[in-house]
């Protein structure tokens, strides 16, 4: 059984999955806790590595993507997750997944998702005195359409 | 003994080209716990890549890394090729394979050299950076530069091999390969650096695969990936070569992993050199697209990994970028743990992270913040360790 077929075949309709090519597969997640128990399934069970996770500031919330390498078949299956605005809190996958400890630092500075249950949310990138609140890789314009600015355009 | 003393390496590292602290928490010689933090070279190029039109970007992530500058533009290529299945046109596909894996010689060939220098060896130094000249010359050949060669663009190359250079090449490369086949042979029967390099800084298999390593981390450690084997793209499925894997896990067996893959790569550029067929080397792509685009590149130094995702303007939306060091140098804490203050800097160094090369560390007494050792005295202490081991003739 392949990937994909593996993934619909164990959560349904909890997953909406997208097949892009052969070798590049996107699954979105309805919630944390699915895209948690998404990327443990894929960790743990079918031995996929977890290459990088990607925040990405859009309007609704942070989308963070999952990206697993599945070495042996040659695909990278990409979990998405939305966390929405504007509590942006997310739960960490540290307890089964050492690989994302520096990710989600990462990601906790520069988008201002909080990762519940990490054990260490330090700075990993900016500089210790960097000013609190200010989130470097979130969009200015959606900042400015929040307190009414008006749009700069390009 | 009893009494902790903290360490602090860093920001600047003597063997390592980008600045990265490490702090280690020692107990007379031994390494009780390991701290590190980076970000001291954090240049926002993910958030400037968004400011950028694509055809920029490529530049851009030519110079995040001096030494394997090819690797972030061969995998941001990919990744704009992905968003909408643009095709290479074979000839292209076949030069990218020659440059990427160039680099991986002379990358590899200056991790040895390193690694040599550090433990005292200077022998292993001098050869290794003096056979490495004649693969920077064969850039030189290529592309007019001996590095930052700005040949790639999405769906391309952008300068073509011409006949005249490819027999210029074979000649150059006929010499390249003697001698790393000499020093390779050299490295793996020399008593000392058995001695000295064997059995330390062991990452087990587990560990490995907890923490994701990829490359010539993971390999060494029995975890057999290989993006070029496992996720065939460019050329690499086209010609012979074989995946160096073993099993032991330590900085010997890194090292070993390097140089045995050197010889692999000088095997892909010949035969991509023969088998090269003639036509374009571009496919001329107006744009880009919308949507999602993933590209990965086994660098020097493992998995490369680019997203981007496109919304149809000349602008990337997103584009994270992941190096293989970011994955790597995080395994150090399993690695490094228990052994001697004098293999510390070394273990390190094994995952060949990539750092600069000024020197400011000290050893600082807690208690008083006086000064007890410099960075100078730690590498004479990894020397001094060489030497006794020589004069014991313990191998």
């Amino acid at each position: 059984m392949s990937i994909v077929e593996q993934i619909k075949d164990k959560f349904k309709d909890k997953v909406d999955v997208f097949v892009k090519s052969k070798r590049r597969v996107y699954v979105t997640t309805a919630s944390r806790e699915d895209g948690k128990e998404v990327v443990r399934y894929l960790f743990k069970e079918l031995g996929i590595r977890m290459a990088i996770a990607s925040g990405l500031d859009t309007r609704p919330g942070v989308e963070i993507l999952y990206h697993m390498t599945a070495d042996r078949d040659n695909m990278i299956v990409t979990v998405k997750v939305l966390v929405k605005k504007p509590e942006l809190k997310m739960l960490t996958f540290t307890d089964f997944m050492p690989a994302a400890n520096w990710i989600e630092r990462e990601i906790h500075e520069l988008l201002g998702v909080d990762f519940i249950g990490h054990p260490n949310l330090e700075t990993l990138l900016l500089p210790d005195d960097w000013e609190a609140g200010v989130f470097p890789l979130r969009k200015k314009s959606f900042e400015s359409e929040k307190e009414g600015i008006e749009r700069e355009y390009r | 003994m009893g009494k902790q003393h903290i360490i602090p390496i860093g920001p600047f590292h003597p063997l390592l080209e980008e600045p990265e602290f490490f702090k280690f928490y020692v107990e007379g010689e031994k390494v009780v716990d390991a701290d590190v933090r980076i970000g001291y070279n954090h240049r926002g190029i993910e958030k400037l890549a968004e400011a950028k039109t694509w055809e920029q970007d490529i530049f851009l992530v030519e110079r995040i890394c001096g030494i394997c500058s090819t690797s972030h533009p061969f995998a941001f290529v990919q990744a704009a090729e992905d968003v909408s299945d643009i095709e290479v046109p074979e000839r292209a596909k076949y030069i990218r394979t020659i440059i990427g894996e160039l680099e991986r010689v002379h990358s590899h060939l200056l991790w040895v050299g390193l690694a040599g220098h550090f433990i005292g060896y200077n022998t292993v130094f001098m050869w290794a950076w003096k056979y490495r000249e004649p693969v920077l010359d064969m850039f030189e050949i290529i592309s007019g530069n001996r590095n930052h060669y700005a040949m790639f663009k999405v769906g391309g190359v952008r300068r073509d091999i011409t006949e005249d250079q490819s027999s210029q090449l074979l000649k150059v490369l006929d010499e390249a390969e003697k001698f790393t086949k000499m020093i390779t042979k050299a490295v793996l029967d020399d008593p000392v650096l058995h001695a000295r390099l064997k059995g330390i800084g062991v990452l087990k298999k587990q560990d490995a695969i907890d923490l994701c390593v990829v490359g010539p981390t993971a390999r060494p450690s029995g975890v057999a990936i290989d993006v070029r084997k496992d996720h065939p793209y460019a050329a690499y499925d086209r010609v012979p070569w074989e995946m160096i894997v073993m099993e032991e896990g330590d900085v010997f067996a890194k090292a070993a992993v390097r140089l045995l893959e050197t010889i692999e790569s000088v095997k892909i550029i010949r035969g991509c050199l023969k088998d090269m067929p003639k036509g374009p080397i571009d496919a001329e792509v107006r744009e880009v697209g919308v949507g999602e685009g993933i590209g990965h590149h086994e660098a020097p130094r493992g998995e490369v990994f680019h997203y981007v995702r496109a919304n149809g303007t000349n602008y990337p939306e997103r584009h994270k970028i992941r190096a293989p060091s970011y994955m790597n140098v995080p395994s150090f804490k399993k690695t490094v743990i228990g052994e001697s203050l004098a293999d510390a800097a070394l273990i390190t160094a094994s995952v060949d992270p990539c750092y600069c090369c000024t020197e400011r560390m000290a050893v600082v007494d807690p208690d008083s913040d006086r000064v007890l050792m410099t960075g100078e005295d730690l590498i004479k202490l990894s020397q001094k360790k060489t030497e006794e081991l020589r004069s014991r003739k313990c191998f």
